[in-house]
């Protein structure tokens, strides 16, 4: 087997590939466009696509604004759709800020875009060009959705699921900061708000229909879903009808940005703790990793093969991975620039060291 | 009437890998005027410069002769004659 690695960091793109998860060859930064933006663009959003093995990536310069590159040959070759792909029609007076994330419907040629502003774009070719999925523009909500300190987003898109046992091509569920979960069962006509049981301590209700602050929401393998809340660890088998549980108490801090559900396994999840909304480091300082294999019932350190001195960066909201290979491995860089990969349920093997800050990651089984 | 437009090294590879282009507009004539004749013949330097609803980005600045052009009227800023518009990238980035 052999395995591939997208690397999206402050200051451009790098990967890695290897015949295993512990001997890595890493490339980078690639040199996206023949001006050298890469020396200067933050690499916020990457996605392979699963049909094409085409590789996406939502970067920005903090002068010449925000773009999408792709790749056919694993990296080797970058480029840039001639049209800007991402672009608000004029009545919306918004402009394209960053891409956040990009998924893969089961249509091949299907990419979803969830960028800031809150907004889902859809293109049917690719990612070369996409169209802004109207109704979630023009929700009644969209008055009451504000940015979080990173930014006011949709950064979780999981295409064709809303719970257990509901796959459908007209079912979405989205995530974002602030405004939280929010689902279509009619191919993006009509969204609901699904947030009941998490909390929203910035807000006066105790219990907002929405609102929240879900940093990340991972789709498990039997269509449950984990999310890693602005405080708060949750758990949910279908979020509209029953709501979420919370499922943190085990865990060092409530607080966190990314979450991995195993591809397999429904019970099976990672989780990066880091202390607080104010602090943002590792608890206790140190680089820490917890899994739990009973669905959030208890939770236990998974770091083995990560470092045993103080370490001081976080884990970001899509900087964490699974390949969703048979026997799937699992991935996470850090924003003090080291990247990690590991065997399920094996020890952490250092990918690659003093990169910028990672800010996200995507692996593929190749 | 003609202007020259001035690309920074970063821009010029969005038009052909010049740094100085004639642009003929008007006249009269303002700098949004200049800038649509520009990228109607190096479309890729649009969204580089302007959001897609023809903002200037915020890190852009664009001279006119001497002055950049929030200082007079943004986009609809007059240009003279033979002006010089300078698009640099400003004092910010890392």
């Amino acid at each position: 087997m052999a395995y591939s690695l997208v690397i999206g960091t402050r200051k451009g793109l790098f990967t890695a590939s290897g015949e295993n998860r512990r001997d890595w060859r890493m490339t980078g930064p690639h040199r996206l466009d023949s001006a050298d933006h890469a020396s200067m663009s933050a690499v916020y959003a990457v996605g392979i696509d699963p049909h094409t093995g085409r590789v996406l990536a939502g970067a920005e310069s903090s002068h010449f604004g925000p773009s999408v590159w792709y790749s056919d040959d694993g990296g080797a070759s970058w480029h840039e759709p001639e049209s800007a792909p991402i672009v608000f029609p004029e009545d919306t007076d918004a402009s394209l800020t960053r891409v956040w994330q990009f998924a893969f419907g089961d249509t091949p040629g299907t990419v979803y875009a969830g960028v800031e502003p809150h907004a889902l774009f859809r293109s049917t070719d690719g990612g070369l060009s996409f169209e802004l999925v109207r109704a979630l523009w023009d929700h009644p909500h969209r008055a009451d959705w504000f940015p979080g300190a990173g930014g006011g987003a949709v950064h979780t898109v999981l295409p064709g699921v809303v719970g257990v046992g509901e796959r459908s091509p007209e079912a979405m569920t989205v995530a974002m900061s602030t405004g939280g979960v929010y689902q279509t069962r009619d191919g993006g006509t009509s969204w609901a708000p699904a947030n009941r049981g998490i909390s929203a301590g910035f807000l006066p209700e105790e219990e907002p229909e929405y609102g929240q602050c879900v940093h990340k929401v991972a789709l498990a393998a039997d269509g449950s879903m984990y999310a890693q809340n602005h405080h708060g660890v949750y758990r949910s088998d279908r979020p509209a009808e029953e709501g979420w549980r919370a499922v943190e108490k085990g865990l060092p801090v409530d607080f966190g940005f990314a979450m991995v559900a195993h591809p397999h396994r429904p019970g099976t999840a990672l989780n990066f703790p880091v202390i607080s909304q104010e602090v943002h480091l590792p608890p206790d300082h140190r680089l820490g990793v917890y899994r739990t294999e009973d669905a959030g019932e208890r939770w236990s350190p998974a770091v083995e093969g990560l470092p045993e001195e103080p370490y001081f960066g976080i884990v970001l909201r899509d900087a964490a991975c699974t390949d969703g290979a048979e026997a799937p491995g699992f991935y996470f860089g850090t924003r003090t620039g080291d990247v990690y990969a590991a065997d399920d349920g094996g020890p952490w093997h250092r990918v690659a060291a003093h990169l910028p800050d990672v800010l996200c990651v995507r692996a593929v089984e190749v | 009437m003609g202007v020259t437009v001035h690309l920074p090294g970063l821009l010029r590879a969005d038009a052909g890998g010049a740094a100085h282009l004639p642009v003929d507009v008007g006249p009269p004539a303002v700098l949004r005027d200049v800038l649509d004749t520009l990228v109607a013949e190096h479309p890729g330097l649009d969204r580089r410069i302007r959001d897609e609803q023809g903002r200037l980005r915020r890190y852009v600045n664009v001279f006119v002769n001497t002055d950049e052009c929030r200082a007079l009227g943004g986009l609809d800023t007059p240009v003279p004659e033979g002006a010089d518009i300078r698009v640099l990238p400003s004092v910010a980035g890392g």
